[in-house]
């Protein structure tokens, strides 16, 4: 006989299957999910959820798709949740601190509450990247944010209301811009295909014999 | 937290114990015979009584499996509900249908030809296949590398089966994308001196994967996504298209939206549709568990047929050789190829390895479909069987550190049910991962019989022939969104559009009728119903 757990969805009680997650019992238990419901598989940050087991007092996120079902817990999903999102032009941001002062002021002021970190589905250290871009280390806050699924639970946590993710999304974009260092050979290999350099290379392959191909593929080249 | 099983304890330690001799011996690739064999044998491809013919509509007499038969010729959402095509709620230039990464380019090229573009999705924009692409994305960028060399090894990895000129475009406009790319900001895994860090991939000659970290696609589609808000490009979200709307001069003239909440429906008027609706997986095609997202029902090539447009490799998956077996919550999902290309092999319950890692991932996946059905070498999972994928080689090559490095995903995904990936190998089965065919285009992107319907991305069939290698599909998306996006951009200035009309509809659900089907199931499906089910 399979193990069953009671939970609580939205304070209502079901009992499921120990073995499934929160995203798998609220199906089990009858839910249709529409929204709260992206990749299923821990990228895409829709599922967000907050919970609490009975009798604990510390409240918990998690992403509902990576999280297994606990006895007792009770659960509220977060399919929405309003981060601000400011708009910008790539290509005219300048990688300074005065971008994050312009388009972001709030993250000046956290008061390092620690809750965003505690927080996080993913298990970064938000505050610490938040930090960062208060300084204009887009390096540093690209690097420490990468793992973001921007699932916004951090944000519904932060009484300064900073829109963490965001914050982060906008660090790795100017990072990998402007900071990263340039690929030569990349704009080497763009250059000579504009020129036309392959053309004839891969016509000539179009036009051989699928025997004569299948002959070149078996026996080529592979780089160890 | 995962308890493993008294006899998958004990294979295990089977598995640790020739670990040394595996690393100094890689097993050997096989010749092109044997290739055929093991797919012949093995692939679910070759699985006759999982197909039939399709009985109306442009591949008439052409076969696919059943479950997309169900949904070709199911029963139109349409038929059932009062439209009125006279009142227009939008109006718009280019209409792309799809919120993932092909979409999103698409509608940011269109936009950067000055047409009004929206896209429509009935998830959020990102909740797509590509936010979950891990391993990379390819393209011929090293001095040792060319595109041409890159063709052949799509070419071949495809079974000689792609359309030439797809192809061509594929590989030729690959470095300017990853350009692209790296100009609106995308993060891409560089040494010190900006060179690319590349990667073999299954099936490939040169190292050509470039990657950011084992977040590939969801660094990608997170970029794309702010790109296309900070145009303000607007995006209908949680709505669907569930039949497209054509003039009466037969060009395509929009869509009929419906609001996956309210129900409420709405018509979309436009002068070129971008169909960008991803693939499939979520139909469960002969039972395989999936690593696809949760909209991935094919319903692009239910609306594109329904409108004539023709289909191309309808017929052939991609099942990714490793999906998760184990523990049970996470059953099918990714375990990326980017875990062999970093040195994992494939072993047996007796800790032999039986096939070399990175053979192309039809091969691989026959091949370990083999090991447990044919030759029972596999391991009992909840779910079923699988082998071992041995996850600590990675370190012993690349040196401590490596696995957090470079597959930090995958060390999370485990972690969360007690597993740690650098010190215990991880039990896999293939996984249902991605369509080979769709709908038939020729290299502008259109499609070949349908005037104003383009397509990009995974919905697209013969880029990649009968088999897709690992990173030419985030490569894909990136090529023909921008491609079809570009085309729309050209097109929509010279559209006039006539009185609207679903009259295509009416005429297709004749032709089911003359066929002797009666079909009561509804299509495009939109979602697939898991209530009442256990781990999906």
């Amino acid at each position: 006989m399979e193990k069953m757990v009671n939970i609580f969805l939205f304070g209502k009680k079901y009992e499921v299957p120990a073995s499934l997650t929160i995203m798998t019992a609220m199906e089990y238990a009858g839910y249709q999910l529409v929204r709260g419901c992206g990749c299923r598989n821990g990228f895409c940050g829709a599922c967000a959820t907050i919970y609490r087991i009975k009798g604990d007092k510390e409240l918990k996120a998690c992403l509902a798709c990576q999280t297994q079902v606990e006895d007792n817990m009770y659960v509220a999903t977060l399919p929405f949740f309003p981060l601000v999102k400011q708009v910008y032009d790539i290509e005219k941001v300048t990688p300074s601190q005065q971008i994050m002062m312009q388009l972001y002021p709030e993250i000046y002021a956290c008061i390092g509450c620690y809750a965003c970190t505690k927080s996080c589905t993913q298990d970064l250290n938000v505050m610490q990247y938040i930090a960062y871009a208060q300084r204009g280390d887009f390096e540093k806050c690209a690097e420490e944010s990468f793992d973001c699924v921007m699932c916004g639970v951090c944000s519904s946590r932060c009484p300064a209301g900073i829109s963490h993710p965001q914050v982060a999304e906008l660090s790795r974009r100017i990072y990998g811009k402007y900071i990263a260092p340039e690929t030569q050979h990349l704009l080497d290999r763009v250059k000579e295909i504009e020129d036309g350099k392959y053309v004839e290379l891969i016509e000539t392959l179009m036009n051989k014999p699928i025997e004569e191909l299948k002959e070149l593929y078996n026996n080529r080249e592979i780089e160890k | 937290m995962y308890k493993y099983t008294q006899e998958q304890l004990d294979s295990m330690k089977k598995v640790e114990a020739t670990r040394q001799e595996r690393l100094n011996n890689l097993f050997a690739r096989m010749s092109a015979d044997e290739k055929q064999k093991v797919l012949k044998e093995n692939h679910p491809d070759y699985i006759d009584s999982a197909y039939e013919e399709l009985k109306v509509g442009p591949n008439k007499g052409g076969k696919v499996l059943h479950e997309l038969a169900d949904l070709l010729q199911g029963r139109s959402r349409v038929l059932d509900m009062d439209i009125d095509l006279t009142k227009i709620d939008y109006d718009v230039d280019v209409l792309v249908i799809g919120g993932g990464g092909s979409g999103s380019c698409a509608a940011i090229e269109a936009d950067n030809a000055g047409a009004k573009v929206m896209m429509v999705t009935k998830l959020r924009i990102g909740d797509a296949n590509t936010m979950m692409a891990e391993g990379g994305i390819q393209a011929a960028d090293k001095p040792n590398d060319s595109p041409a060399i890159h063709y052949l090894d799509a070419f071949g990895g495809g079974h000689f089966a792609a359309k030439p000129e797809l192809l061509y475009k594929l590989v030729n406009d690959a470095p300017d994308c990853i350009k692209w790319l790296n100009e609106l900001g995308v993060m891409f895994d560089k040494d010190k001196d900006g060179t690319m860090i590349t990667t073999h991939g299954g099936g490939t000659s040169r190292k050509r994967m470039h990657a950011c970290k084992d977040y590939s696609g969801a660094e990608i589609m997170r970029t794309l996504r702010d790109e296309v808000l900070n145009r303000g490009i607007p995006v209908v979200d949680f709505t669907s298209a569930i039949e497209l709307i054509k003039d009466v001069e037969g060009k395509v003239a929009g869509a009929v939206l419906l609001n996956m909440e309210t129900k409420e429906v709405k018509i979309a008027r436009a002068k070129t549709v971008v169909i960008a609706t991803g693939g499939a997986g979520r139909l469960h095609y002969q039972g395989f568990p999936t690593s696809n997202h949760y909209g991935a029902t094919a319903d692009g090539l239910v609306l594109g047929y329904r409108a004539g447009a023709k289909l191309l490799y309808a017929d052939t998956l991609q099942y990714h050789p490793t999906g998760v077996a184990e523990p049970t919550q996470i059953f099918g999902a990714l375990v990326t190829e980017k875990v062999r290309s970093l040195g994992a092999q494939l072993v047996n319950k007796d800790g032999k390895a039986f096939v070399y890692s990175l053979e192309t991932r039809d091969v691989t996946a026959s091949s370990i479909i083999r090991e447990c059905r044919q030759r029972d070498n596999g391991i009992k999972t909840t779910d079923g069987e699988g082998v071992w994928l041995d996850t600590p080689m990675i370190e012993m090559i690349g040196g401590e550190g490596t696995i957090e490095k470079r597959i930090p995903a995958m060390l999370r995904m485990f972690g969360k049910y007690g597993i740690d990936i650098r010190k215990d190998p991880i039990l896999v089965y293939p996984t249902l991962h991605y369509q080979n065919g769709g709908l038939d285009i020729s290299a502008d992107g259109m499609t070949t019989n349908v005037p104003n319907l383009f397509v990009a991305g995974e919905a697209v069939g013969g880029i990649h022939g009968r088999n897709r290698l690992m990173g030419n599909s985030l490569l894909d998306i990136i090529v023909f969104g921008r491609n079809a996006g570009k085309s729309v951009g050209k097109v929509y200035k010279n559209v006039e559009l006539k009185e609207l009309t679903l009259d295509h509809v009416k005429a297709f659900d004749a032709e089911l009728k003359d066929a002797g089907l009666n079909p009561t199931k509804l299509s495009p499906q939109l979602l697939p119903n898991y209530t009442k089910q256990k781990n999906i």
